[in-house]
């Protein structure tokens, strides 16, 4: 058996910071993350909202941060099983491997919502009905094209997809979907500058600095249209295109028109890490998340003494809140290891 | 391609043993269809089904338009189950998919509150004396032939194919909203992709023409029709989808419901007396069946005797697609062989 001062469990942005942040301050960390590629859903991102930064610079600064001398970091490595025996953590990867650590952060993340459940958007069924990872990727090739290889002419973006809504479970709104349709409507505009782009929406949520602004910039400089309702049907239509239907709550109209790419702004849910490790442990919170000690003032604790959470994994979160609670996570933990050394 | 959730949505289908309630408006819309259903379970299939001669409504169209109270509507239903009880069966098959939608709202208002169930029980005590099992299945007809599909197959004279072409019929699909969308999960694939007709079309040799307004209303609605002044809005549902469909060129429409079966049909007449409007290349309109109708024709029984002469759009043109042998003599002979008087022709719709 290893023995560590740390393990972090997920190697996306809020493992990697909380484990440089540990590092540097001496500790020693093992980071575990369960894919071939670390960065998590940050590997989908082509640019960064609101400022349109270009994701690979972060993934650089991060893939920096990993090769700090304190830190092991084991790729390809799942997670089996956590436990606590005679005041330490223990670890047992799906290889077999066992580890122990003072102390453990989970940095497990979220999955992002399997749009096939909303059966009515035809996801999987019809090919122009893609997600926003999707188009995301798309967009990262430099051409936005239709499943036919043709230029778009008109793009619909759909928020609240598994979000904030009571069909599907989930009751909570995932928080980045509004203002990433925002960035992607107006990354469609950049490239195909004659793209009629709609974004259909319930209420647009522009919470973050700067985001209202672009809001305004996408409607004044790319002529996005916003329509508030939500598509109730998708269909196929004789050319190839997609027919949408919603009712447009604002004029109280129904409306139907036919585009090209219907994209789902789907929402974030608790990953399967998450969800399983939060239950071996008895955190196990509202939507699977992980519960936190305290919203407030607690809220990299848990009430498991040694066992503290960074980002996602408590909640929906934007990739700044989730780097800062990192760092909150990992002052906190240098307290509990200084603690425990007294 | 990953998971397709709809696929787990599946109905429970007894085997055998079927207590047939039969359908109020199927009788007189559809007139061979429950006949010949029962002959294909009976005579196809070898399964034991029950015909009740005691039978009477199930009161669903009144209750769904608001006229009939629910507790009048819980002890019907309640006497129908008594019927079957009766019988000495436990499997109920509805024809109408009113009914089948209405004595499952009652099960599961009853299985949510018990209370209520002990209260009906005591009407139908009281009024008739009679006591009653819960169904241990209840299955629509055309999950039966659904279930039956590659068996029936095997026996079938003839395909889904043109006989000209050689290539598959386009068939467009409806189902009933009270079939699929009250407890979706209860049915094959669920509210957004029913696969219950569309299993049958693609095991018989056709394809399914998924065409914009799909899942648009057949136009019946219960009071968008009941209502005497709502019916303009009814046709005009059906015409949405008409127009809809029309660019793929559909051989045929494909129903499990009455609503749907009587309204895109008739409707297609109204429409061509009214606006001169017709659905295909010849002026004939996109002929309307049932499931049972299309499951006999392609078993091979004569089409007059499933009763496709009292529908509105004629179907000479898909038999002779199909290459079904007829006799267009027999058309107008009645069950006694008495040649009967022929109905009027439309003005538009060329029959």
């Amino acid at each position: 058996m290893k023995k560590t001062d740390v393990i972090i469990i997920g190697g996306g942005p809020a493992g990697i910071e909380a484990a440089y942040d540990l590092a540097r301050n001496d500790i020693q960390v093992i980071l575990f993350e369960k894919e071939e590629e670390i960065f998590g859903h940050m590997n989908m991102a082509a640019t960064l909202f609101p400022n349109f930064q270009d994701a690979s610079e972060i993934r650089n600064i991060l893939l920096q941060k990993t090769k700090h001398d304190n830190i092991q970091l084991f790729k390809k490595t799942g997670i089996a099983k956590v436990y606590k025996e005679d005041k330490n953590w223990h670890v047992k990867t799906e290889k077999g491997e066992e580890y122990a650590a003072k102390a453990i952060l989970l940095a497990s993340g979220f999955k992002t919502f399997d749009a096939k459940y909303k059966e009515e958007l035809g996801y999987g069924i019809y090919k122009g009905v893609i997600t926003s990872v999707e188009f995301e990727e798309m967009y990262k090739t430099g051409k936005i094209l239709t499943p036919y290889g043709k230029a778009p002419l008109r793009i619909a973006f759909l928020n609240c997809v598994g979000s904030r809504d009571e069909k599907v479970g989930n009751h909570y709104c995932s928080r980045v979907c509004c203002i990433n349709a925002v960035k992607l409507s107006i990354e469609a505009k950049k490239l195909l500058p004659d793209v009629e782009a709609y974004c259909f929406y319930m209420d647009i949520r522009m919470s973050g600095q700067f985001y209202e602004e672009l809001y305004r910039k996408s409607q004044e400089d790319y002529n996005v249209n916003y329509i508030r309702g939500r598509i109730s049907e998708v269909s196929p239509t004789i050319d190839n295109r997609l027919q949408i239907k919603c009712e447009d709550t604002l004029s109280q109209t129904p409306l139907k028109m036919s585009v090209d790419l219907l994209v789902l702004m789907i929402g974030i849910e608790a990953s399967e890490g998450t969800s399983m490790i939060t239950k071996q442990v008895g955190i196990n919170g509202e939507y699977s998340f992980a519960k936190s000690l305290s919203l407030h003032s607690a809220d990299n604790r848990t009430n498991n003494e040694g066992f503290f959470l960074a980002g996602t994994c408590k909640r929906p979160l934007t990739i700044p809140e989730t780097m800062a609670d990192a760092r909150a996570a990992a002052l906190e933990i240098s307290y509990f290891l200084k603690s425990e050394s007294e | 391609m990953s998971k397709q959730y709809w696929k787990d949505y599946q109905s429970a289908v007894a085997e055998d043993n079927y207590y047939y309630e039969r359908s109020c408006i199927r009788q007189s819309f559809f007139t061979g269809s429950e006949e010949i259903f029962l002959k294909i379970v009976k005579d196809v299939l070898k399964k034991d089904i029950v015909d009740d001669m005691n039978l009477h409504t199930c009161s669903g169209i009144g209750y769904y338009s608001g006229v009939v109270p629910l507790d009048t509507t819980m002890t019907v239903v309640a006497r129908l189950f008594a019927l079957m009880t009766e019988a000495g069966y436990k499997n109920f098959v509805p024809s109408c998919i009113t009914s089948f939608g209405l004595v499952n709202e009652m099960v599961d208002m009853w299985h949510h509150f018990p209370d209520k169930l002990e209260e009906i029980k005591g009407y139908l005590k009281e009024a008739t004396g009679k006591e009653f099992e819960m169904p241990e299945n209840i299955v629509h007809p055309c999950d039966i032939i659904y279930k039956n599909r590659k068996a029936l197959k095997e026996k079938m004279k003839y395909s889904l194919t043109n006989v000209k072409t050689g290539k598959p019929l386009q068939v467009v699909e409806h189902i009933g909203c009270h079939y699929a969308k009250i407890f979706p999960r209860q049915v094959k694939g669920g509210a957004e992709f029913p696969q219950v007709l569309v299993g049958m079309i693609q095991e018989w040799g056709g394809e399914v023409v998924d065409y914009p307004e799909r899942r648009h209303c057949c136009g019946f609605g219960f009071s968008q029709y009941l209502v005497l002044a709502n019916r303009g809005y009814s046709a005009a549902n059906s015409k949405k989808k008409f127009e809809s469909m029309q660019p793929f060129k559909p051989d045929f429409i494909l129903t499990n419901c009455p609503g749907c079966n009587m309204f895109m049909d008739r409707w297609q007449y109204t429409i061509s007396e009214t606006e001169g409007i017709t659905y295909d290349d010849h002026k004939r309109g996109i002929p309307v069946l049932t499931y049972e109708e299309l499951t006999g024709l392609l078993l091979g029984y004569n089409p007059w005797d499933l009763g496709l002469q009292v529908h509105q759009v004629q179907v000479e043109p898909l038999l002779d697609k199909i290459g079904i042998e007829y006799d267009p003599k027999d058309k107008y002979v009645g069950k006694t062989g008495k040649q009967l008087k022929e109905p009027e022709k439309p003005m538009n719709l060329k029959v």
